[in-house]
């Protein structure tokens, strides 16, 4: 792998709260356009690595490379890493005073500086491939769980990331909806965005991606699961 | 029934006061009704916005002091306001120093009285040299213990003013950046966070994403804290400035009329807590959505 | 905010805030250390505390004071309200008003008019709050009563007296009362003042009550009513208990307040601690001297308002049962 491939470079990373070493070591390399899912139980450090990854947590030892952008402490090149990565977390945490709309609209304007115009283009353009445009107008506490998981996807891919990661995408969804997120998933990472999902769902992680990574008590092991599956 | 009872005890009472009220004014010889407003005044108020001589009426004093109380007010709440939002965003600030600095500031203003900050301001200024040789701490600047003039002479207070003016701003910001730490606080951390993980820099998440969801639960406090201010601003009785309450209590002691001219004063002070509630709600409003 | 390790830029903002700061803070030590005048304490600490009271007698107002402590570290220990607490305030308002009076057992009586300074401050504030409370508790109730009539009046009530200043409330009191009242009816100048003070704390505390009466469960009153109870055996047995227990921080916060608001008695002639201070500087030979005695006293106030502001807090863990 030459390095102008990799998209997500983690050399050594070591994480500790107070006394607690969260993050053990963790190295990783993830090509762009590759599907990726960490697995783990809870506590294994799956969401402190994407929360390192895009500097909401500092590392104490170690580099941490996205899209080219070096993640330390520089609050700039922090800011640069962020605009390349776009999180779903588990929560969703969609801003409750805007309108769907407006959640999409906002870091597009005030970061890539988009005209409102071409910002709300872009906004519409994914809330419609995600099939909520209907919502556009309304607040996020009128949908429904499902629907508001899709904005805020939307809310990320407006951005144009190159990085897609998500925290627990089907964790608070029932089955139906839980298909549709995963050829969602896959159609979006079929356009060449790299996508890195934290999920504790085996078979979820076993359909959406190339490989597999599993994390225990804050180490990382690798498990290249060959994908056989047919619907790729 | 019951209400019938409470209605008619309510009603006893106060037609027995004002039974009672009557005699005693008739028998102190003091007259009644709002006839004392148009008669010469017979005392001298300090120079401010309203020219007034000895000879104006008592209308005019009271217009005065209302025109006073309303400055002193107005000046109190917009200062103590812009003081305190920033004091309550610095207690947040992640810079040690900052944050504690704005912490010490709340902890030791809130815990003194606000009569004994206006009496210790007013001490302080006294200090000031006397009228011939003004300190100039600052180009244009030239302090008495008199009169402060500021801006080459533009801007003139009385150190009565600005006594109050300090101590009130001062003292209601320390409340109100507790107001802003509490309301910044209560809004969920995941907020800031997806803010900032979509790219927008501290300042810009603060501005678009966190105080908007935090100005409800920072603004009925407030709103009380503005009240206060308009309420505080009667202590002026203590150090001699002209407010509404000083005026109100030398025309007591010159007419004898004390039913009056506390109901006027009263009314002056519920209408502007309400215009001030009122107006700092439709201001600030609760958005939709949360 | 997660904190980072510094950067440049935090380091200036850091020296940017701490600059003033540090040249205001030198500034004020220079003036203790060297300017002030602190003779003034020295000589004038004694009125301060205590007022006019006869210096041979001045044990007593100094018992008083330290008297006190013993039902706030009461009511701050215990997380919820119970009659015990409320029997030790009464006890230690009711002892420190005889103590101060004398007229007993050999201590020579002493007229209210010379108490002053500290002891007068913790008297007329935990007083005129004990008799408040009751009337608060009414008022909450009054303001929530199915009654219509008993709703408006109460409401208006509450707003009239918060929306006035609390000097107002004490002029009228001083000038307004004695004109209301028969002539043979005369209330001591000190009794009315310790009246309007529980008036106007009954306003604002009836708004405190009455938000932990809405925040008792509804399922509360329907459990009562349930059991047979009567509405005002409800009212008094299960949700006031439990209102009173719930805001009993911001009753702390309240008092916190009055106990501050007391100072004003200066306007109308009282020596309280602040009128104390007030008149020591009056004095020809120390006028010059406000900001030290202001300090001095602003130092005493501080003191006291942060340890009550503690025991607020302490109780706010206690009633959560975990640390807030």
């Amino acid at each position: 792998m030459t390095p102008v491939d990799l998209e997500v470079e983690m050399r050594g990373v070591n994480k500790w709260y107070g006394r607690f070493h969260a993050l053990r070591d963790i190295t990783l390399d993830v090509r762009r356009g590759e599907r990726i899912a960490i697995c783990g139980p809870s506590g294994s450090g799956k969401s402190t690595l994407i929360r390192c990854l895009n500097g909401l947590e500092p590392h104490q030892s170690g580099t941490i490379r996205v899209a080219g952008h070096v993640v330390d402490e520089h609050p700039r090149r922090i800011q640069a890493a962020r605009r390349e990565i776009g999180i779903v977390f588990q929560h969703l945490h969609l801003f409750p005073h805007l309108t769907t709309l407006e959640n999409c609209t906002l870091a597009p304007i005030r970061v890539r500086r988009l005209s409102p115009i071409d910002a709300e283009a872009l906004a519409w353009h994914f809330l419609d491939r995600l099939n909520v445009a209907d919502q556009a107008r309304k607040y996020p506490a009128a949908l429904s769980g499902g629907q508001q998981q899709r904005v805020a996807l939307a809310r990320a891919l407006a951005m144009s990331p190159k990085v897609l990661v998500l925290d627990e995408p089907t964790s608070a969804l029932d089955p139906g909806t839980t298909e549709d997120v995963l050829a969602m998933l896959r159609s979006l990472a079929s356009e060449g965005r790299t996508v890195i999902c934290v999920t504790h769902d085996r078979t979820f992680a076993r359909n959406l991606a190339d490989r597999i990574v599993m994390m225990d008590a804050g180490t990382m092991a690798e498990s290249n699961l060959a994908m056989a599956s047919s619907d790729r | 029934m019951w209400q019938l009872a409470v209605i008619a005890v309510v009603c006893g009472a106060v037609t027995a006061i004002g039974a009672q009220t009557a005699v005693n004014l008739r028998a102190r010889g003091v007259a009644t009704g709002f006839g004392y407003l148009r008669r010469s005044a017979g005392f001298e108020i300090a120079p401010g916005l309203v020219p007034f001589s000895s000879s104006d009426s008592n209308a005019r004093a009271l217009a005065a002091g209302i025109v006073n109380t309303a400055r002193l007010s107005a000046l109190g709440i917009l200062t103590a306001a812009a003081l305190g939002v920033t004091i309550g965003i610095a207690r947040l600030s992640s810079i040690p120093t900052v944050a504690m600095l704005a912490r010490a500031y709340v902890d030791v203003v809130r815990n003194v009285p606000v009569l004994l900050q206006i009496l210790c301001w007013a001490a302080v200024l006294q200090r000031l040299p006397d009228a011939g040789l003004p300190w100039h701490p600052a180009p244009g600047v030239a302090l008495t213990n008199r009169e402060l003039s500021f801006l080459w002479g533009r801007v003139i207070v009385s150190p009565e003013f600005a006594a109050l003016f300090a101590a009130l701003s001062i003292y209601t910001a320390a409340f109100i950046a507790e107001n802003v730490r509490g309301g910044i606080a209560a809004v969920p951390r995941g907020q800031q966070e997806a803010a900032l993980a979509l790219g927008l820099s501290r300042l810009a998440a603060l501005r678009t994403v966190v105080l908007p969801q935090a100005l409800p639960v920072i603004m009925p406090p407030t709103i009380s804290q503005f009240v206060s201010v308009i309420k505080n601003s009667s202590l002026a009785t203590a150090i001699g400035y002209f407010d509404l309450m000083s005026i109100t209590n030398t025309t007591i002691n010159q007419t004898g009329q004390a039913v009056e001219a506390m109901a006027l004063a009263a009314l002056f002070y519920l209408t502007a807590s309400l215009a001030v509630a009122a107006s700092t709600r439709a201001l600030f409003g609760a958005r939709h959505g949360i | 905010m997660a904190s980072r390790a510094s950067g440049p830029g935090r380091v200036a903002v850091s020296l940017i805030a701490l600059a003033p700061a540090a040249y205001v803070g030198w500034r004020v030590a220079r003036w203790a250390l060297v300017d002030a005048g602190w003779g003034v304490i020295a000589d004038r600490y004694r009125f301060i505390l205590f007022g006019a009271y006869p210096i041979a007698e001045q044990w007593r107002p100094a018992i008083v004071c330290l008297l006190f402590a013993v039902p706030f570290g009461l009511t701050v220990a215990r997380a919820k309200w119970s009659r015990g607490v409320v029997a030790a305030w009464i006890a230690t308002e009711t002892t420190a008003v005889l103590l101060m009076h004398g007229g007993f057992a050999g201590l020579p009586e002493v007229p209210h008019d010379v108490w002053g300074g500290l002891p007068l401050t913790l008297m007329l504030s935990t007083t005129s709050f004990t008799l408040a409370m009751p009337v608060a508790i009414v008022l909450a109730f009054g303001r929530r009563s199915p009654m219509p009539a008993v709703r408006a009046l109460c409401s208006a009530w509450i707003e009239l007296i918060r929306g006035i200043p609390l000097v107002a409330l004490l002029f009228m009191a001083s000038v307004l009362v004695p004109l209301c009242l028969p002539d043979t009816l005369v209330i001591d100048k000190a009794i009315r003042i310790v009246l309007t003070f529980a008036v106007g704390v009954a306003a604002y505390e009836a708004e405190v009550v009455g938000a932990g009466i809405d925040g008792v469960p509804a399922a509360q009153r329907d459990a009562a009513a349930a059991l047979g109870l009567s509405p005002i055996q409800t009212a008094v047995q299960i949700v006031l208990p439990q209102a009173i227990g719930a805001s009993m921080p911001a009753t702390i916060n309240t008092f916190m307040a009055y106990f501050k608001d007391t100072t004003l008695v200066m306007i109308v002639g009282f020596f309280d601690l602040l009128g104390a201070a007030h008149a020591a500087i009056a004095d020809g030979r120390w006028a010059g001297y406000g900001v030290e005695v202001y300090v001095f006293t602003a130092l005493i106030y501080g003191v006291l308002c942060h340890a009550i502001a503690r025991g607020g807090a302490r109780l706010e863990r206690g009633a959560d049962g975990v640390s807030a």
